[in-house]
């Protein structure tokens, strides 16, 4: 029996789900007090979100965006600000940062939604930079280069949550509910609606879908999310600065969805957690582990351009999942015919 | 009253004139077929009167209501189905989810449904196939699951643009068989088709839309006779009886 069969089965879920569960929650003892691994694992489970949410915008609706790490960075400053100038407490600080980022992404979405792929990843790509030297030059409320040191820690029925396991818990709390979301919205009326739209616009629109208005929903809840995640990201390092949000950040998310998958719930989970463990892992190689992260990235797009993801028998539930999209589509195969009649 | 009047009808495409006022008429139950050459402007009409395309002038009406240039969605809540050309079915989704995403207005789960287990009825093969890729089927099956998901909208009009295009012959048979069988259900039909012999067969009141105006127009019969019409559309590229 392959692995892939034991996805397949009800079970088979049910106990590697479970598995994962108790690994996730026990994690914390495994790593016996390990801060340093225990924060590794935190950042895991924040990228796992952001990659999540920007595969709304590639993997499920087919559009692209460049400026995803912006997003991130206008949450995180939003919250960090509210709470360091006016002493709000974060669980009011940290929907504002989603609910602000989202309103940005819906008006940025407005204004560039109805360019074409190339020019949509240029828009989002210079609106990444117009926020990152925002952020920069407006001293007066962001403190510019400086950064914003001393954001206070979130607080739980009034104990301050100080030390590394209790953000871990707390982002994988985040993280959980967050994937759930999107595997819900995924498999609902409003994900069939994306899928149609990358699928074909035309079609889509013909069946009555307002494609416009669903690429301008995937983008905002694609921005709620991140805006969110960035919140959580700033109360857990309790400094940020503009350099953490650049062009730099917008690819390393985007690289974590097409390394795991687009358009699976499973792929960019998968990216994350790769993407954030490979240069920890690798410390000792110093520079040249980026030369490791780029060979690992052309041999995965070369051998697997739909992503880790799509490796059979190891991620790949036979029944039941979608069939996944690639950044780097190939031209159907033949192979397709032989695929006929069998299922 | 008619259910679809369609009057002068003018659209652009930059200084492009691809429609010269067109005018047309389809009464509940009909089957109108639309023939004409490549580029004739048989698929800008029917974007035009889906709202895929815009128009520059004219009236659509749709039972007693304007549709002119409203959003695709207000044609398809007012019950019209636009099977388009080249079937764009949408290919890393099961049988099962394209005929969904074609119920997308109906809310009403039940209804949804009995649409599906009609359509499964209706096309067999896709009941076989439900959970099979869109992108994986043959060519004539995406042309049925095309008509299937356009059908799943519970339209009053199905238009279906060039259904044989790129179909094996048998297949074309068969398709046009389905579209028979649905003019029969009580479905109006609006056939776009560039196998003007086929077409003039099936259906029962042609048009001739030659550069962006209609030419000729007259119950289907009477135009297979007409000696224009046999010369440009049936001597040359008829194929078959």
């Amino acid at each position: 029996m392959t692995l892939r069969n034991v996805y397949a089965s009800k079970e088979g879920k049910a106990i590697g789900m479970g598995g994962l569960a108790v690994i996730l929650l026990v994690l914390p003892r495994l790593l016996g007090g390990n801060d340093y691994l225990l924060q590794v694992a935190t950042m895991m489970a924040l990228y796992v979100v952001l990659a999540s949410s920007l595969n709304l915008i590639i993997g499920f609706t087919g559009m692209y965006s460049l400026g995803h790490g912006a997003f991130y960075g206008m949450g995180a400053y939003t919250s960090a600000i509210l709470s360091v100038n006016l002493g709000w407490p974060f669980w009011i600080t940290m929907p504002l940062g989603g609910l602000l980022t989202a309103l940005v992404g819906a008006f940025l979405g407005l204004a560039t939604l109805r360019l074409r792929q190339t020019f949509l990843v240029f828009g989002t790509l210079a609106f990444g930079e117009i926020v990152r030297i925002l952020i920069m030059n407006w001293s007066s409320l962001t403190r510019g280069p400086m950064g914003i040191p001393g954001i206070p820690p979130p607080k739980v029925f009034g104990t301050e949550l100080t030390s590394s396991t209790h953000y871990y818990y707390l982002i994988l709390v985040y993280a959980i509910l967050m994937v759930f979301a999107i595997f819900r919205l995924y498999y609902s009326r409003i994900g069939r609606a994306w899928v149609a739209i990358r699928e074909d616009e035309v079609a889509a629109s013909s069946m009555g879908i307002s494609v416009f208005g669903y690429k301008i929903l995937a983008f905002t809840i694609s921005c709620l999310i991140a805006g969110l995640a960035g919140a959580f990201y700033a109360h857990f390092v309790t400094f940020i600065s503009a350099d953490q949000f650049g062009m730099g950040e917008s690819f390393l998310i985007l690289t974590m969805v097409a390394l795991g998958g687009t358009g699976s719930i499973a792929g960019p989970i998968i990216g994350a957690c790769i993407l954030i463990v490979i240069p920890e892992a690798f410390r000792f190689l110093a520079e040249y582990r980026m030369v490791l992260y780029g060979a690992m990235l052309i041999v995965v797009i070369v051998l697997k351009p739909e992503g880790l993801a799509g490796i059979k028998g190891l991620f790949m539930p036979t029944t039941g999942g979608r069939r996944r999209t690639t950044l780097f589509r190939r031209e159907p195969k033949v192979a397709a015919v032989k695929a006929g009649g069998s299922q | 009253m008619a259910l679809l009047d369609v009057k002068d009808l003018v659209v652009h495409y930059g200084k492009i004139n691809a429609l010269k006022g067109v005018s047309l008429h389809l009464d509940k139950g009909d089957f109108v077929t639309l023939i004409g050459a490549n580029g004739a402007g048989k698929t800008s009409l029917l974007g035009a009167l889906s709202g895929l395309v815009q128009a520059t002038s004219g009236t659509v009406t749709f039972k007693g209501g304007d549709l002119l240039n409203e959003a695709p969605e207000a044609y398809v809540k007012g019950g019209i189905a636009h099977v388009p050309e080249g079937r764009k079915i949408f290919g890393e989704l099961s049988v099962e989810e394209n005929l969904y995403a074609g119920a997308y207005i109906i809310k009403d789960k039940a209804q949804v449904k009995s649409l599906l287990e009609r359509n499964y009825q209706l096309f067999p093969r896709l009941a076989e196939r439900r959970k099979q890729e869109g992108g994986t089927l043959s060519g004539g099956e995406q042309q049925m699951l095309a008509i299937a998901r356009g059908l799943m909208s519970d339209p009053e009009i199905l238009y279906l643009d060039e259904p044989s295009l790129g179909i094996a012959p048998l297949l074309v048979d068969k398709i046009f068989e389905f579209i028979m069988q649905i003019n029969a259900m009580g479905k109006t039909i609006l056939l776009v088709e560039q196998n003007a012999n086929l077409a003039l067969q099936v259906a029962q009141y042609g048009y001739v839309l030659e550069t962006g105006k209609i030419t000729h127009e007259g119950n289907c019969a009477r135009l297979r006779e007409d000696d224009a019409i046999r010369c440009a559309y049936l001597g040359v590229n008829g194929n078959g009886n």
